[in-house]
């Protein structure tokens, strides 16, 4: 039911070429909405449930960038077309779950995707890769003032958009930059770096792994504050936040290269060794190496040109991915092997490392 | 060691210790093994301790005020339990016990971002409606009809006018 979104070669986290930048993979934002004089999901029945996918289906399908796009019903797919999705966070774990009377509208680069009957009735989405806060909120903005001519939204003059959950009232708006740091875990700085943006209202998750650590150094950073400050204010506060661990991010991996600069080109050599040689992978250790990859392409001992490969490598490396690609079930053993297989063949067609573009750059 | 901690969700031993400060206050959950899978604290991409922190926020208290959603039947219990709210009435009903949350997680208390259009329209249109009402009544008993005609002609307008856009919005 979704091959045409994972073979659609113009996909934006898997085929994007031209935005991709160091340090910051993707940037999301999402606004949650719900209609008026429904009960929220949650509490709506099974007819108003469905009343709300058809209510929203007929004016959603005639919003531009959703014209093209196609609706997937959550209790038509299978658990692996759902994983698959989540891999591509296109939808959440919350919607996966939900039985019936909920589903996703994905267009098709998939930057644009609008959950129904998630926590709200409308979780809409708009995902580019890159740093691109203001960019991606002119056009949520744009499809979400189009689509309030279309429906009539739960809105109180004191509290701005009701959610199901208070956590999201107010602008319902939560941006999302997914960050590769793998400077800041080498020098152990993450620690720090999580409790000083706590305490300004911005979270940080590990994306693949948990916690300081995280696998493959990429971490989901995002605001947590909706309401009290406007969209503008919100995304500007985030926006300044980031940029300042962007820095920190940049001084870590130059400060790593002065200090350690055998031993950091040493995990970098033997990770490419290991991507164009190995025969089986765990998706963790994948991860990790790819992350490593991804630094050499900053560090220019891999051409710019492949850092859209690495970020590709990154979703279609991750279980369901691999899983999906093998179609019939295949067991977590044979998965390690199909991927191993799958990085040998991308790595062997990769130029070898240019070690010697390192000792430009310091 | 003293008692084991137990977990803020159930009566089990909480084997999960999260700490998080938000708006330099420090909040802490305790979680045991099976509340943390559920929650999705095992799962980074699906996890967020502001949700979790709501809930415990809302741990049941004694002398709980029970309020009843007369929209979407809600009560105070499933509230305290999930930490949602049932319909967008709901907020109005239980404003006493949301708005401590709100002040809690939130950078401010007050809305200042986006104005739906169509929503902002229908909102004023009502004050206008309780505004032309509380005058008629007042008209009303100071015995002023001619004023209080003039009042009822406005009401009757608004809400035709208000009927018509009601159903144009569903056509």
């Amino acid at each position: 039911m979704i091959e045409s979104l994972i073979t659609n070669n113009r996909a934006e986290l898997t085929h994007s070429t031209k935005k991709a930048v160091p340090v910051v993979l993707s940037t999301r934002i999402r606004l949650a909405r719900n209609l008026i004089d429904t009960p929220f999901p949650e509490r709506a029945n099974s007819s108003q449930r469905s009343a709300v996918v058809k209510q929203c289906a007929a004016e959603l399908h005639n919003l531009a960038p959703l014209r093209k796009g196609a609706f997937f019903d959550i209790s038509a797919l299978s658990d692996l077309e759902k994983q698959v999705l989540l891999e591509r966070h296109l939808i959440s774990r919350e919607l996966c779950e939900s039985q019936q009377g909920a589903g996703v509208f994905i267009n098709k680069e998939q930057t644009c995707a609008v959950m129904v009957n998630e926590e709200d009735h409308l979780r809409i989405q708009f995902l580019k890769s890159g740093f691109n806060l203001k960019s991606i909120w002119k056009q949520i903005d744009a499809f979400d003032s189009q689509l309030e001519g279309l429906l009539d939204l739960a809105y109180d003059s004191t509290l701005g958009y009701l959610t199901a959950c208070p956590t999201n009232v107010g602008t319902g708006l939560r941006a999302s930059v997914m960050m590769h740091l793998p400077g800041l875990v080498i020098a152990e700085h993450m620690e720090r770096v999580i409790r000083a943006v706590n305490q300004l209202g911005i979270a940080v998750r590990g994306l693949f792994g948990e916690g300081s650590d995280a696998t493959g150094h990429v971490f989901q950073i995002s605001n947590q504050q909706t309401l009290g400050e406007s969209e503008a204010e919100i995304l500007e506060r985030l926006g300044n936040v980031l940029k300042t661990i962007i820095d920190h991010e940049l001084n870590a991996r130059f400060k790593c290269l002065e200090e350690n600069r055998e031993k950091l080109l040493d995990q970098i050599g033997r990770g490419f060794g290991v991507l164009c040689n190995a025969h089986v992978l765990s998706s963790n250790e994948a991860m990790n190496l790819l992350s490593l990859m991804r630094l050499a392409v900053d560090f220019s001992m891999l051409p710019e040109t492949n850092r859209a490969v690495i970020d590709r490598l990154f979703i279609e490396c991750q279980p369901g991915h691999v899983q999906y690609v093998a179609q019939a079930g295949i067991a977590p053993e044979d998965r390690d092997v199909a991927r191993a297989r799958k990085l040998r063949d991308e790595f062997s067609q990769l130029p070898p490392l240019d070690f010697d573009k390192v000792n430009e750059l310091t | 060691m003293a008692d084991n901690l137990k977990c803020s969700l159930c009566d089990s031993e909480a084997t999960v210790h999260l700490t998080q400060i938000v708006n330099n206050k420090i909040h802490k959950v305790d979680l045991c093994e099976t509340c943390a899978q559920k929650k999705g604290v095992t799962d980074p991409e699906g996890f967020s301790l502001a949700d979790l922190l709501s809930h415990t926020a809302l741990s049941p208290e004694r002398g709980d005020k029970q309020i009843v959603c007369p929209e979407c039947g809600y009560e105070t219990a499933d509230f305290r339990r999930t930490g949602r709210l049932g319909c967008a009435h709901c907020y109005t009903c239980f404003s006493s016990l949301v708005k401590p949350v709100l002040e809690d997680m939130h950078a401010g208390e007050r809305h200042t971002g986006k104005v739906p259009k169509l929503a902002s329209k229908r909102l004023s249109s009502q004050q206008e409606l309780q505004d032309l009402n509380a005058a008629l009544a007042r008209a009303v008993a100071a015995e002023a009809y001619e004023e209080a005609a003039r009042y009822r002609d406005q009401i009757k307008a608004l809400e035709a006018a208000q009927c018509e856009a009601a159903e144009l919005g569903s056509s």
